[in-house]
């Protein structure tokens, strides 16, 4: 009986750190959209910074990553 | 984990990911054939093929094959060159392989019934972790102790350079956890789904509510694939762009 409690206790704490990827999302959004922003206001400068755009979204999905990784150790490690 | 639910659709969404080895089934020891050695070595051999038989002809107006390898070896060429600067160079060739080797994984791993190797996280820690100590050596054999000076900011305020200094060491040692996890996280999340929603394809045969679930959970996969195509080419970009940026701060650690 206490084993189903501490499972369920697992399973509702992987649901509730998915909840984190919303927050990845955010940060991948704000990224790209204000990149295109800034894009469109000087087109000619925007290729120079695609580079830096996908490392601003490797950083914000990184985090997104982490509470994907905690889910899955909830599930499986745990 | 396999979980029946109530109407007789079976989940298996981490199905692709298991490591059972080639010949009978035993256990598996470090020596052991294993479906992620065979799709490693396919993936080598696909890269073999791509730049030393492509490239035999050595043509001044390149066949396709070889205006591919010339494509993929500037295109990682300029990525380093922009990045970690001209002093950068000299690593080209270790950042050249784990570029194929990622980008070859990923859209291997596309294939139905294929083994994605980059999504296991052994792959890809064993890769961050060879990327941080290699950086980390690189810095401290080029800089000495003036290596330290990534960790403490010049240009803050004195008073917060220990707070400041604090927070980059964490950062610093983040790094290889994070730099795995995503390239890891990406591809198994992104096969996870498209498992997920081949569950629900089969519910026509069960139940009248497959008649609207089923053609919408065919276009599911269809889209996840193409932007899991996407994700193949993006995640490989990203791990050797991080690469790269890694060892700017060990080759420039003052900016």
């Amino acid at each position: 009986m206490e084993g189903d409690i501490v499972q369920m206790g697992a399973y509702i704490g992987a649901g509730l750190a998915c909840t984190g990827m919303g927050g990845a999302a955010v940060g991948v959004g704000h990224v790209v959209g204000n990149f295109i922003s800034g894009a469109l206001r000087n087109p000619s400068a925007a290729a120079s910074q695609t580079a830096t755009m996908f490392i601003g979204i490797a950083f914000a999905e990184a985090l997104g990553i982490f509470s994907f990784l905690v889910a899955l150790l909830l599930m499986f490690a745990v | 984990m396999a979980e029946e639910a109530g109407t007789g659709l079976v989940f298996h969404p981490m199905e692709p990911f298991k490591i059972h080895p080639l010949f009978g089934d035993g256990p598996i020891h470090w020596y052991t054939p294993t479906n992620v050695t065979l799709w490693m070595f396919i993936g080598i051999l696909a890269i073999t093929l791509l730049l030393v038989v492509g490239t035999r002809g050595r043509a001044v107006v390149p066949s396709r094959v070889q205006s591919v390898a010339e494509l993929a070896y500037g295109f990682v060429h300029k990525m380093v060159e922009d990045v970690a600067g001209k002093d950068g160079l000299k690593y080209f060739p270790y950042i050249f392989t784990l570029f194929l080797f990622i980008v070859f994984s990923n859209f291997l791993g596309l294939i139905p019934m294929a083994f994605t190797p980059t999504s296991h996280i052994a792959v890809t820690g064993l890769m961050a972790i060879a990327v941080f100590l290699g950086v980390t050596i690189l810095g401290f054999v080029k800089h000495g102790a003036g290596f330290l000076g990534l960790f403490w900011i010049t240009s803050a305020p004195l008073a917060l350079r220990p707070l400041l200094a604090l927070i980059e060491v964490i950062s610093y040692f983040v790094r290889p956890v994070s730099h795995s996890i995503r390239l890891a996280g990406n591809m198994m999340a992104g096969h996870a789904v498209m498992e997920v929603f081949a569950a629900f394809a089969p519910l026509i045969l069960v139940s009248a509510v497959g008649i609207a679930v089923t053609p919408l959970s065919v276009l599911a996969i269809t889209a996840m694939y193409a932007l899991e195509t996407l994700v193949a080419f993006v995640q490989a970009y990203v791990f050797t762009i991080l690469t790269c940026v890694y060892l700017k701060d060990a080759l420039h650690p003052g900016h």
